[in-house]
Protein backbone atom coordinates (compact mmCIF):
# COMPACT_ATOMS: atom_id res chain seq x y z
CA UNK A 1 0.00 0.00 0.00
CA UNK A 2 1.42 3.79 -0.91
CA UNK A 3 2.48 5.65 2.08
CA UNK A 4 -0.04 8.33 0.89
CA UNK A 5 -3.08 5.89 0.56
CA UNK A 6 -2.82 4.50 4.42
CA UNK A 7 -4.15 6.97 6.05
CA UNK A 8 -7.43 7.57 3.96
CA UNK A 9 -7.79 3.73 3.96
CA UNK A 10 -7.16 3.97 7.82
CA UNK A 11 -9.90 6.46 8.14
CA UNK A 12 -12.39 4.63 5.90
CA UNK A 13 -12.23 1.30 8.01
CA UNK A 14 -12.64 3.37 11.03
CA UNK A 15 -15.60 5.21 9.71
CA UNK A 16 -17.49 2.16 9.55
CA UNK A 17 -17.57 1.67 13.45
CA UNK A 18 -19.70 5.02 14.21
CA UNK A 19 -23.37 5.07 14.58
CA UNK A 20 -25.78 7.46 13.59
CA UNK A 21 -26.45 10.13 16.39
CA UNK A 22 -23.09 9.27 18.29
CA UNK A 23 -21.36 12.16 19.93
CA UNK A 24 -17.32 11.79 18.74
CA UNK A 25 -14.57 13.67 19.67
CA UNK A 26 -11.37 13.06 16.77
CA UNK A 27 -7.93 12.96 18.08
CA UNK A 28 -5.84 15.44 15.95
CA UNK A 29 -4.34 14.13 12.74
CA UNK A 30 -5.68 10.67 11.11
CA UNK A 31 -8.70 10.73 13.23
CA UNK A 32 -10.00 14.13 11.66
CA UNK A 33 -10.52 12.43 8.22
CA UNK A 34 -12.45 9.83 9.68
CA UNK A 35 -15.89 11.96 8.67
CA UNK A 36 -14.82 12.29 5.42
CA UNK A 37 -16.13 8.28 4.52
CA UNK A 38 -19.28 8.33 6.98
CA UNK A 39 -21.26 5.68 5.46
CA UNK A 40 -24.19 7.14 3.85
CA UNK A 41 -27.26 7.88 6.42
CA UNK A 42 -24.45 7.84 8.99
CA UNK A 43 -24.25 11.41 10.77
CA UNK A 44 -22.41 12.50 13.75
CA UNK A 45 -22.52 15.05 16.26
CA UNK A 46 -18.31 16.32 16.69
CA UNK A 47 -17.01 17.26 20.24
CA UNK A 48 -14.02 19.46 20.37
CA UNK A 49 -12.88 19.23 24.07
CA UNK A 50 -12.05 23.27 24.28
CA UNK A 51 -15.20 24.11 23.95
CA UNK A 52 -17.34 23.03 20.89
CA UNK A 53 -20.27 20.50 20.14
CA UNK A 54 -21.42 19.81 17.14
CA UNK A 55 -18.09 20.99 15.68
CA UNK A 56 -17.75 21.64 11.71
CA UNK A 57 -15.54 19.61 10.04
CA UNK A 58 -11.57 19.64 9.87
CA UNK A 59 -10.73 22.83 7.59
CA UNK A 60 -14.18 24.34 7.37
CA UNK A 61 -13.98 27.63 9.08
CA UNK A 62 -15.31 31.05 8.56
CA UNK A 63 -12.05 34.21 8.47
CA UNK A 64 -14.03 36.31 10.67
CA UNK A 65 -14.46 33.55 13.28
CA UNK A 66 -10.55 32.64 12.85
CA UNK A 67 -10.00 34.13 16.28
CA UNK A 68 -12.78 33.17 18.19
CA UNK A 69 -13.46 29.38 17.20
CA UNK A 70 -11.12 26.96 16.94
CA UNK A 71 -10.75 23.42 17.39
CA UNK A 72 -8.50 20.95 19.67
CA UNK A 73 -5.84 21.45 17.90
CA UNK A 74 -6.06 25.51 17.93
CA UNK A 75 -6.51 25.93 14.24
CA UNK A 76 -9.74 27.90 13.17
CA UNK A 77 -12.84 25.86 13.26
CA UNK A 78 -16.55 26.60 13.40
CA UNK A 79 -20.08 25.35 14.23
CA UNK A 80 -22.59 23.59 12.86
CA UNK A 81 -26.28 24.47 12.98
CA UNK A 82 -27.40 23.45 16.42
CA UNK A 83 -24.20 23.23 17.54
CA UNK A 84 -23.17 24.70 21.10
CA UNK A 85 -20.51 26.54 22.69
CA UNK A 86 -19.17 24.90 26.35
CA UNK A 87 -16.43 26.52 28.67
CA UNK A 88 -12.99 23.62 29.41
CA UNK A 89 -15.39 22.00 32.90
CA UNK A 90 -18.56 21.25 31.11
CA UNK A 91 -16.96 20.28 27.95
CA UNK A 92 -14.97 17.61 30.14
CA UNK A 93 -17.86 16.84 32.38
CA UNK A 94 -19.41 15.38 29.05
CA UNK A 95 -16.64 13.63 28.28
CA UNK A 96 -15.90 11.99 31.85
CA UNK A 97 -19.72 11.36 32.17
CA UNK A 98 -19.93 9.32 29.67
CA UNK A 99 -22.19 11.92 26.68
CA UNK A 100 -19.17 10.68 23.93
CA UNK A 101 -19.94 7.45 22.47
CA UNK A 102 -16.68 7.20 20.90
CA UNK A 103 -13.51 8.61 20.48
CA UNK A 104 -10.52 8.16 17.80
CA UNK A 105 -6.83 8.75 18.72
CA UNK A 106 -3.77 7.78 17.20
CA UNK A 107 -0.77 6.06 19.90
CA UNK A 108 2.98 5.91 20.09
CA UNK A 109 2.14 2.42 21.46
CA UNK A 110 -0.67 0.08 22.39
CA UNK A 111 -0.56 -3.52 24.09
CA UNK A 112 -2.67 -6.35 24.49
CA UNK A 113 -4.33 -5.34 27.53
CA UNK A 114 -5.98 -2.42 25.35
CA UNK A 115 -3.21 0.00 28.27
CA UNK A 116 -1.96 3.21 25.32
CA UNK A 117 0.76 5.64 25.19
CA UNK A 118 0.77 8.96 23.34
CA UNK A 119 1.72 11.83 25.64
CA UNK A 120 5.35 11.87 26.81
CA UNK A 121 9.00 10.16 25.97
CA UNK A 122 10.75 10.51 29.10
CA UNK A 123 13.95 12.47 28.60
CA UNK A 124 13.06 13.96 25.10
CA UNK A 125 9.69 14.96 24.46
CA UNK A 126 6.84 15.87 26.75
CA UNK A 127 4.12 17.12 24.63
CA UNK A 128 1.53 16.47 27.40
CA UNK A 129 -1.74 14.37 27.83
CA UNK A 130 -4.08 17.40 26.61
CA UNK A 131 -7.50 16.21 26.91
CA UNK A 132 -6.53 12.44 26.08
CA UNK A 133 -6.49 10.83 29.35
CA UNK A 134 -9.86 11.97 30.13
CA UNK A 135 -11.15 10.97 27.13
CA UNK A 136 -10.06 7.42 27.41
CA UNK A 137 -11.33 6.85 30.44
CA UNK A 138 -15.05 8.78 29.43
CA UNK A 139 -15.69 7.96 26.05
CA UNK A 140 -17.76 4.35 25.70
CA UNK A 141 -15.41 2.97 22.83
CA UNK A 142 -12.21 3.91 22.42
CA UNK A 143 -10.53 3.22 18.95
CA UNK A 144 -7.12 3.35 18.07
CA UNK A 145 -6.24 4.54 14.59
CA UNK A 146 -2.77 4.75 13.40
CA UNK A 147 -0.36 3.13 10.85
CA UNK A 148 0.86 -0.18 12.26
CA UNK A 149 4.79 0.07 13.21
CA UNK A 150 6.92 3.24 13.76
CA UNK A 151 8.94 2.49 10.42
CA UNK A 152 8.96 -0.96 10.66
CA UNK A 153 9.10 -0.88 14.46
CA UNK A 154 6.61 -2.97 16.36
CA UNK A 155 3.60 -0.11 18.13
CA UNK A 156 1.78 -2.43 19.16
CA UNK A 157 3.22 -4.28 22.30
CA UNK A 158 2.81 -7.20 25.13
CA UNK A 159 2.96 -4.52 27.21
CA UNK A 160 4.06 -0.47 26.72
CA UNK A 161 7.18 0.51 27.42
CA UNK A 162 6.48 4.63 27.42
CA UNK A 163 4.06 5.68 30.57
CA UNK A 164 0.74 5.00 29.74
CA UNK A 165 -2.37 7.89 28.73
CA UNK A 166 -4.95 5.30 30.52
CA UNK A 167 -4.79 1.49 31.56
CA UNK A 168 -7.15 -1.41 29.45
CA UNK A 169 -9.38 1.17 27.91
CA UNK A 170 -8.51 0.46 24.01
CA UNK A 171 -11.93 -1.17 22.88
CA UNK A 172 -10.26 -1.70 19.14
CA UNK A 173 -7.23 -0.90 17.11
CA UNK A 174 -7.09 0.19 13.48
CA UNK A 175 -4.17 -0.22 11.30
CA UNK A 176 -3.29 -0.34 7.68
CA UNK A 177 -2.74 -4.25 8.06
CA UNK A 178 -6.28 -5.06 10.30
CA UNK A 179 -8.56 -4.74 12.49
CA UNK A 180 -7.77 -6.28 16.49
CA UNK A 181 -10.22 -6.45 18.94
CA UNK A 182 -8.84 -6.09 22.81
CA UNK A 183 -10.45 -8.86 24.24
CA UNK A 184 -9.76 -10.62 28.12
CA UNK A 185 -7.89 -13.36 26.39
CA UNK A 186 -5.64 -10.71 24.38
CA UNK A 187 -5.84 -9.47 20.79
CA UNK A 188 -7.94 -10.96 18.64
CA UNK A 189 -7.51 -9.94 14.64
CA UNK A 190 -11.00 -10.15 13.17
CA UNK A 191 -9.98 -8.34 9.66
CA UNK A 192 -7.37 -8.35 7.71
CA UNK A 193 -5.86 -6.36 4.49
CA UNK A 194 -6.06 -8.75 1.92
CA UNK A 195 -2.24 -7.30 0.67
CA UNK A 196 -0.83 -9.16 3.92
CA UNK A 197 -0.87 -12.25 5.27
CA UNK A 198 -1.54 -13.61 8.76
CA UNK A 199 2.20 -14.21 9.19
CA UNK A 200 3.25 -10.80 7.18
CA UNK A 201 0.60 -9.15 10.41
CA UNK A 202 1.82 -10.92 13.21
CA UNK A 203 5.69 -10.12 12.30
CA UNK A 204 4.76 -6.53 12.50
CA UNK A 205 3.13 -6.79 15.71
CA UNK A 206 5.13 -7.70 19.39
CA UNK A 207 1.67 -8.96 20.91
CA UNK A 208 0.84 -12.80 20.08
CA UNK A 209 -2.44 -12.07 17.79
CA UNK A 210 -5.33 -14.62 18.14
CA UNK A 211 -6.97 -15.09 14.41
CA UNK A 212 -10.54 -14.81 14.70
CA UNK A 213 -11.69 -18.04 13.22
CA UNK A 214 -14.28 -15.76 11.61
CA UNK A 215 -10.97 -13.67 9.85
CA UNK A 216 -12.60 -11.37 7.50
CA UNK A 217 -11.00 -8.75 4.51
CA UNK A 218 -10.40 -5.58 5.59
CA UNK A 219 -12.26 -3.33 2.79
CA UNK B 1 -17.73 47.35 41.12
CA UNK B 2 -14.31 46.69 38.71
CA UNK B 3 -12.12 49.31 38.02
CA UNK B 4 -11.73 50.26 34.37
CA UNK B 5 -8.46 51.22 33.51
CA UNK B 6 -5.19 50.87 31.37
CA UNK B 7 -3.22 47.87 30.83
CA UNK B 8 -0.25 49.24 31.80
CA UNK B 9 -2.16 49.98 35.34
CA UNK B 10 -3.59 46.53 36.11
CA UNK B 11 -0.26 44.92 35.32
CA UNK B 12 1.65 46.64 37.73
CA UNK B 13 -0.33 44.88 40.25
CA UNK B 14 1.70 41.50 39.39
CA UNK B 15 5.20 41.13 40.72
CA UNK B 16 8.02 38.58 40.75
CA UNK B 17 7.09 34.97 41.86
CA UNK B 18 3.19 35.56 41.76
CA UNK B 19 0.94 32.51 40.21
CA UNK B 20 -1.05 34.09 37.09
CA UNK B 21 -4.18 31.78 35.96
CA UNK B 22 -4.33 32.67 32.30
CA UNK B 23 -7.29 31.76 29.94
CA UNK B 24 -7.63 30.60 26.61
CA UNK B 25 -6.83 27.83 24.58
CA UNK B 26 -3.57 27.75 22.18
CA UNK B 27 -4.09 31.56 22.71
CA UNK B 28 -8.11 31.71 21.61
CA UNK B 29 -9.63 33.42 24.51
CA UNK B 30 -6.07 34.40 26.06
CA UNK B 31 -5.59 38.29 26.92
CA UNK B 32 -3.01 38.30 24.17
CA UNK B 33 -2.09 42.43 24.70
CA UNK B 34 -2.12 42.37 28.85
CA UNK B 35 0.54 38.94 28.27
CA UNK B 36 2.19 41.25 25.60
CA UNK B 37 2.45 43.91 28.30
CA UNK B 38 3.72 42.02 30.91
CA UNK B 39 6.59 40.48 28.79
CA UNK B 40 7.25 44.28 28.22
CA UNK B 41 7.41 45.18 31.86
CA UNK B 42 9.30 41.93 32.78
CA UNK B 43 8.60 40.58 36.24
CA UNK B 44 9.78 37.26 36.59
CA UNK B 45 10.24 33.88 38.55
CA UNK B 46 6.10 33.80 37.93
CA UNK B 47 4.10 30.30 38.55
CA UNK B 48 1.66 30.17 35.50
CA UNK B 49 -1.45 27.94 34.95
CA UNK B 50 -2.49 27.68 31.68
CA UNK B 51 -4.12 24.98 29.44
CA UNK B 52 -0.39 25.63 26.81
CA UNK B 53 2.02 27.80 26.35
CA UNK B 54 0.38 28.87 23.05
CA UNK B 55 2.21 29.81 19.84
CA UNK B 56 5.57 30.60 19.21
CA UNK B 57 6.69 33.17 17.12
CA UNK B 58 6.11 32.23 13.49
CA UNK B 59 3.40 29.38 14.07
CA UNK B 60 0.27 31.47 15.28
CA UNK B 61 -2.25 33.16 13.71
CA UNK B 62 -1.08 36.45 14.77
CA UNK B 63 2.54 35.47 13.26
CA UNK B 64 3.96 37.29 16.71
CA UNK B 65 3.96 35.17 19.84
CA UNK B 66 0.06 34.10 21.21
CA UNK B 67 -1.00 33.52 24.11
CA UNK B 68 1.05 32.92 26.24
CA UNK B 69 3.98 32.30 24.55
CA UNK B 70 4.93 35.92 25.68
CA UNK B 71 5.92 34.78 28.46
CA UNK B 72 7.52 31.77 28.10
CA UNK B 73 9.92 33.68 24.90
CA UNK B 74 10.57 36.14 27.69
CA UNK B 75 11.79 33.60 30.08
CA UNK B 76 9.35 34.74 32.94
CA UNK B 77 7.68 31.46 34.03
CA UNK B 78 9.46 29.57 36.47
CA UNK B 79 6.73 26.97 36.92
CA UNK B 80 4.06 26.05 34.45
CA UNK B 81 1.28 24.15 35.27
CA UNK B 82 -0.53 23.11 32.19
CA UNK B 83 -2.13 19.99 30.12
CA UNK B 84 -0.54 20.14 26.72
CA UNK B 85 3.05 21.82 25.73
CA UNK B 86 3.63 20.27 22.48
CA UNK B 87 3.03 23.05 19.90
CA UNK B 88 5.78 25.76 21.72
CA UNK B 89 9.10 24.65 21.41
CA UNK B 90 10.26 26.88 23.84
CA UNK B 91 8.94 24.79 26.57
CA UNK B 92 11.03 21.92 25.88
CA UNK B 93 13.87 24.05 25.31
CA UNK B 94 13.51 25.39 28.49
CA UNK B 95 12.61 22.19 30.60
CA UNK B 96 15.58 19.80 29.04
CA UNK B 97 18.29 21.94 27.71
CA UNK B 98 18.21 25.34 29.78
CA UNK B 99 16.49 23.79 33.05
CA UNK B 100 15.15 27.02 33.76
CA UNK B 101 11.33 25.75 33.59
CA UNK B 102 9.89 23.70 35.87
CA UNK B 103 6.37 21.92 34.37
CA UNK B 104 3.73 19.86 35.82
CA UNK B 105 1.44 18.19 33.31
CA UNK B 106 -2.38 17.65 34.20
CA UNK B 107 -4.91 16.19 32.54
CA UNK B 108 -7.03 18.85 30.74
CA UNK B 109 -10.26 17.64 32.40
CA UNK B 110 -8.92 17.60 35.69
CA UNK B 111 -7.25 20.98 35.39
CA UNK B 112 -10.07 22.63 34.51
CA UNK B 113 -12.10 21.01 37.51
CA UNK B 114 -9.02 21.10 40.11
CA UNK B 115 -9.08 25.42 38.97
CA UNK B 116 -13.33 25.04 39.69
CA UNK B 117 -13.04 23.54 42.81
CA UNK B 118 -10.65 25.97 43.94
CA UNK B 119 -12.87 28.71 43.40
CA UNK B 120 -15.56 27.03 44.55
CA UNK B 121 -14.49 25.98 47.94
CA UNK B 122 -14.08 22.62 47.48
CA UNK B 123 -11.18 20.56 48.86
CA UNK B 124 -10.28 18.64 45.64
CA UNK B 125 -11.70 16.90 43.27
CA UNK B 126 -12.31 13.36 42.61
CA UNK B 127 -11.78 11.85 38.93
CA UNK B 128 -10.75 8.45 37.51
CA UNK B 129 -8.75 10.35 35.23
CA UNK B 130 -4.78 9.42 35.45
CA UNK B 131 -5.54 6.09 37.05
CA UNK B 132 -2.71 4.04 37.10
CA UNK B 133 -0.55 6.18 35.20
CA UNK B 134 2.27 8.84 36.26
CA UNK B 135 -0.39 11.33 37.02
CA UNK B 136 -0.40 9.58 40.46
CA UNK B 137 2.92 10.89 41.17
CA UNK B 138 1.96 14.37 40.48
CA UNK B 139 2.48 16.95 43.50
CA UNK B 140 -0.80 17.96 42.75
CA UNK B 141 -2.36 14.23 43.09
CA UNK B 142 -3.27 13.84 46.77
CA UNK B 143 -4.06 10.17 46.64
CA UNK B 144 -6.10 7.42 45.29
CA UNK B 145 -9.61 6.63 46.88
CA UNK B 146 -12.19 3.52 45.92
CA UNK B 147 -16.09 5.23 45.49
CA UNK B 148 -18.42 1.92 44.58
CA UNK B 149 -15.60 0.03 43.50
CA UNK B 150 -14.02 2.30 41.23
CA UNK B 151 -10.67 3.81 42.04
CA UNK B 152 -10.51 7.71 41.49
CA UNK B 153 -7.27 10.51 42.00
CA UNK B 154 -7.84 12.96 44.62
CA UNK B 155 -6.35 16.30 42.82
CA UNK B 156 -5.78 19.47 44.80
CA UNK B 157 -7.47 22.45 44.27
CA UNK B 158 -5.79 25.52 42.29
CA UNK B 159 -5.61 29.05 42.72
CA UNK B 160 -3.95 31.86 42.09
CA UNK B 161 -2.74 35.28 42.96
CA UNK B 162 -4.11 36.81 39.68
CA UNK B 163 -6.58 35.57 36.91
CA UNK B 164 -6.27 37.19 33.52
CA UNK B 165 -8.96 36.58 30.99
CA UNK B 166 -10.37 37.95 27.67
CA UNK B 167 -13.57 38.67 26.89
CA UNK B 168 -15.59 39.77 23.64
CA UNK B 169 -17.65 42.01 25.65
CA UNK B 170 -17.82 43.41 28.73
CA UNK B 171 -20.71 45.13 30.21
CA UNK B 172 -19.96 48.25 32.67
CA UNK B 173 -20.54 46.21 35.67
CA UNK B 174 -17.83 43.85 34.22
CA UNK B 175 -20.48 40.98 32.80
CA UNK B 176 -18.32 39.00 30.33
CA UNK B 177 -19.81 37.33 27.00
CA UNK B 178 -17.60 34.93 25.74
CA UNK B 179 -17.74 34.51 21.87
CA UNK B 180 -17.23 31.00 19.97
CA UNK B 181 -14.87 28.60 21.98
CA UNK B 182 -13.06 31.18 23.71
CA UNK B 183 -15.00 30.49 27.25
CA UNK B 184 -12.47 27.48 27.49
CA UNK B 185 -10.51 28.22 30.54
CA UNK B 186 -11.45 31.87 31.38
CA UNK B 187 -15.05 30.81 33.04
CA UNK B 188 -13.23 28.53 36.03
CA UNK B 189 -10.33 30.58 36.12
CA UNK B 190 -12.61 33.76 37.05
CA UNK B 191 -13.40 32.49 40.11
CA UNK B 192 -10.29 31.06 41.23
CA UNK B 193 -8.36 34.40 41.62
CA UNK B 194 -7.38 37.13 44.20
CA UNK B 195 -7.64 39.89 41.78
CA UNK B 196 -9.20 38.90 37.90
CA UNK B 197 -8.14 41.41 35.01
CA UNK B 198 -10.25 41.08 32.05
CA UNK B 199 -8.81 42.42 28.71
CA UNK B 200 -12.58 42.69 26.59
CA UNK B 201 -12.45 43.00 23.10
CA UNK B 202 -15.60 45.25 23.25
CA UNK B 203 -16.55 47.57 26.53
CA UNK B 204 -20.72 47.65 26.59
CA UNK B 205 -23.38 49.38 28.21
CA UNK B 206 -25.15 47.89 31.13
CA UNK B 207 -27.68 45.90 29.49
CA UNK B 208 -26.37 44.92 26.09
CA UNK B 209 -25.38 41.86 27.78
CA UNK B 210 -28.42 40.46 28.62
CA UNK B 211 -28.58 38.23 32.33
CA UNK B 212 -29.30 34.77 30.96
CA UNK B 213 -26.13 35.49 28.72
CA UNK B 214 -23.34 36.28 31.36
CA UNK B 215 -20.72 33.71 31.95
CA UNK B 216 -18.12 35.41 34.19
CA UNK B 217 -20.35 36.95 36.58
CA UNK B 218 -19.19 41.06 37.51
CA UNK B 219 -18.97 40.45 40.96
CA UNK B 220 -15.79 38.58 40.18
CA UNK B 221 -13.84 41.03 38.01
CA UNK B 222 -11.54 43.72 39.60
CA UNK B 223 -10.07 45.39 36.51
CA UNK B 224 -11.32 45.78 32.89
CA UNK B 225 -9.07 46.99 30.07
CA UNK B 226 -9.60 47.35 26.82
CA UNK B 227 -8.36 45.66 23.91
Amino acid sequence: MEKSEIKGFIAKRVAKELHDGDVVNLGIGLPTLVPNYLPEGVHVTLQAENGTVGAAAAGQFQEADKFHIVNAGGQPSGVIPGGAFIDSATSFGLIRGGHVQATILGGLEVDEEGSLSNWIIPGKMMPGMGGAMDLLVGAKLVIVAMEHTNKGKAKILKKCTLPYTAVKVVNLIITEMGVMKVTDEGLVLTEINPEFTVEEVQAATEAKLIISPDLKPMV
Amino acid sequence: MPKFTSIKEAIDLIKDGDTIMVGGFMGCGSPDNVLKAIADKGVKDLTVICNDAGFPEGSGPTGNNYGLAWLIANHQVKKLIATHVGLNPNVATQFFQEKTLEVCLIPQGSCAEMIRAGGAGLGGVLTPTGVGTIVEDSPYCLGKQTVNGKDYLLMAPLKADFALLEAYKVDKAGNCWYKGTTSNFNIVMGTAAETVIVEAENVVEVGEIAPEDVRTFGMLVDYVVQK
